[in-house]
């Protein structure tokens, strides 16, 4: 790369069930200007517009970046849109973070957002197709039985699952932007919601949220001048593979496995449990915790979901290697985001702005993303040093 | 104040306006010719030239090789469960009723599931391995549909280690 890229401005709205106050635009605009307010600039400081959307079908808006254009100050200037499904949030990150380690723009305002309020996701994802039966069954459907075959070749405890659905709104509770707050939770409270999709219970499911999150990404010269520390964007790698092919590996996708491999090796990172300080994984239903553990290297095959039980992922259990401090995607989902506060969350860290969920002197980060059939991968190393 | 007086106080912040959506359907020749099949109530894949995997339904090429496949297979009736998830939401527009098990099938001599449901036993009673049978609906029903299978049915046959599901025998 020519160039470095840091993140100098991060803005994230609450999440939250319905932002009935404001329109998407709206929503958008919140998330923008506290990233510029972070950053101290303004609209005039922005040579280029990023934004990322999960599926129009969710709001039924085709198109919203026509009608975002004025509320996100990018009359006259260069905008795109980005989408890869549930990962778009990270990827949209990385295309801003690419055209400023390219030396296109010097400094680029990216957001993305979902409203889920305003949408309905499981139609979205469920339209009828006459070569399979119409099942409605929506992502806990076709999840579920992906990580029953988890549970089956791992033998795993079913507690895994249950202690990462506490553990993860454990670390929201901290995080007063998480739209589920949920200080008291118990291991039996999750235990006895209601099952959804088997083996997958309702407080092991992400909620639907609202909200946007927005990053002011710039080059170097410009990061060194900016007021807050910046975080310094040290690897970005993404990977796709299609949704069903023979013999594919469904637990563990090799799309996964090979991304990890990309950004690590431009980070540095040979030993990701030991040379990073926390993770913010995308993690939409409790047993993906394990299983992107495995995955991205973090425990060997078979070990992620001992790792899990054993605290090592939790703050509250003072683990070596805390996973979703920010409470995660299992404490808010405002999907199309939900990618984009990972990576913003990882440079949090680094920046050492995390407020009560920060880990003591992070220095190192990993934000993740995956979307569709587990098939888009997105992740970016950030750190606290330019290297 | 009843609440209904209350109600009417709340500001409008949105309205409800729905969105419909009919398509037709642009099938493709080899998912065209598979649903002409089905609805002759026969489930007809097409093998790949390259891996030799067969994949039902067919959609005209190997994502794994990224070549067409053209040689078609006709498949026995009997699967076996791959996976499978137990369903406690309903199915709007559907009469089944929760909780109902939906299960990753692969047909024998395939070598990639499908979804559809299965019926005729206990939930607790399914299990990764299991053999299981379509349940056709009648002919007089049967359009260019999977829904022509009513669902999957358990049947008297031992389990198939998980491992061989699916793979290759060859292989
Ligand atoms: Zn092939």
């Amino acid at each position: 790369m020519a160039e470095l890229a840091a993140v100098v401005g991060i803005g994230q709205t609450k999440y939250q069930t319905k932002h009935k106050d404001v329109s998407i635009a709206g929503l958008v605009r919140d998330a923008a200007f506290k990233a510029l307010q972070d950053a101290e600039l303004t609209w005039d400081d922005i040579d280029a517009v990023i934004v990322g959307k999960a599926p129009d079908m969710f709001e039924g808006m085709v198109m919203p970046e026509l009608y975002l254009t004025d509320a996100l100050g990018c009359n006259g200037k260069p905008m795109l849109r980005v989408h890869t499904a549930g990962s778009v949030g990270g990827s949209t990150a990385i295309v801003a973070a690419s055209y400023v380690q390219s030396g296109m723009f010097k400094r680029i305002l990216t957001v993305t957002y979902e409203k889920q309020s305003e949408s309905n996701a499981m139609w979205a994802l469920s339209n009828a197709q006459p070569f399979s039966p119409h099942l409605n069954a929506g992502a806990g459907g076709f999840f579920a039985p992906i990580i029953r075959e988890y549970m089956r070749r791992t033998q795993a405890s079913p507690e895994a699952g249950i202690k990462v659905a506490v553990k993860d709104r454990l670390h929201g509770a901290r995080n007063p932007l998480a739209h589920l707050q949920l200080p008291n939770i118990t291991m039996k409270e999750v235990e006895e919601s209601p099952m959804l999709w088997e083996p997958l219970r309702f407080l092991e499911s992400c909620p639907s949220s609202d909200g946007a999150c927005a990053l002011v990404i710039s080059n170097e010269e410009l990061a060194k001048q900016s007021p807050k520390k910046p975080a310094w964007i040290r690897g970005t790698a993404m990977r796709s593979e299609p949704t069903m092919y023979a013999g594919r590996e469904e637990v563990s996708p090799r799309a996964g496995i090979d991304c990890a491999k990309d950004v690590y090796a431009q980070a540095g990172v040979t030993n990701p449990r030991k040379d990073f300080d926390c993770a913010e994984v995308y993690v939409p239903f409790s047993w993906y915790e394990p299983m992107w553990l495995e995955n991205l290297g973090f425990a060997e095959k078979g070990e992620g979901w001992k790792m899990t039980l054993e605290g090592a992922t939790s703050l509250d259990d003072n683990g070596d290697i805390p996973w979703n401090c920010s409470g995660g995607v299992l404490s808010s989902n405002p999907i199309g985001a939900s990618g984009m506060i990972r990576f913003a969350e990882a440079a949090r860290q680094v920046r050492g702005d995390a407020g009560d969920h920060q880990v003591d002197g992070a220095k190192l980060a990993l934000g993740h993303a995956y979307g569709g059939g587990a098939q888009f991968f997105a992740m970016w190393v950030v750190g606290s040093e330019k290297a | 104040m009843s609440d209904a007086n209350k109600e009417a106080l709340e500001p409008i912040t949105g309205i409800e306006s729905p969105v419909y959506l009919d398509y037709n359907f642009t099938a493709g020749q080899a998912t065209a010719r598979f649903l002409t099949k089905v609805k002759e109530g026969k489930l007809v894949g097409q093998r790949c030239p390259s891996c030799r995997n067969v994949y039902i339904p067919p959609r005209g090429a190997c994502a794994a090789c990224g070549v067409a496949t053209n040689e078609e297979v006709e498949l026995p009736h009997k699967a076996t469960v791959q996976s499978f998830t137990i369903v406690y939401i309903p199915i709007p527009g559907n009469p089944i009723k929760p909780p109902y098990v939906i299960a990753n099938l692969v047909v024998d001599g395939a070598n990639i599931s499908f979804l559809h449901l299965l019926s005729e036993c206990k939930n607790e009673d399914v299990r990764i391995g299991m053999r299981v049978e379509a349940k056709w609906k009648d002919p007089s029903e049967w359009g260019f549909a999977m829904e022509n299978i009513q669902y999957f049915a358990p049947i008297d046959e031992p389990d198939v280690p998980a491992e061989e599901i699916g793979r290759l025998k060859d292989a």
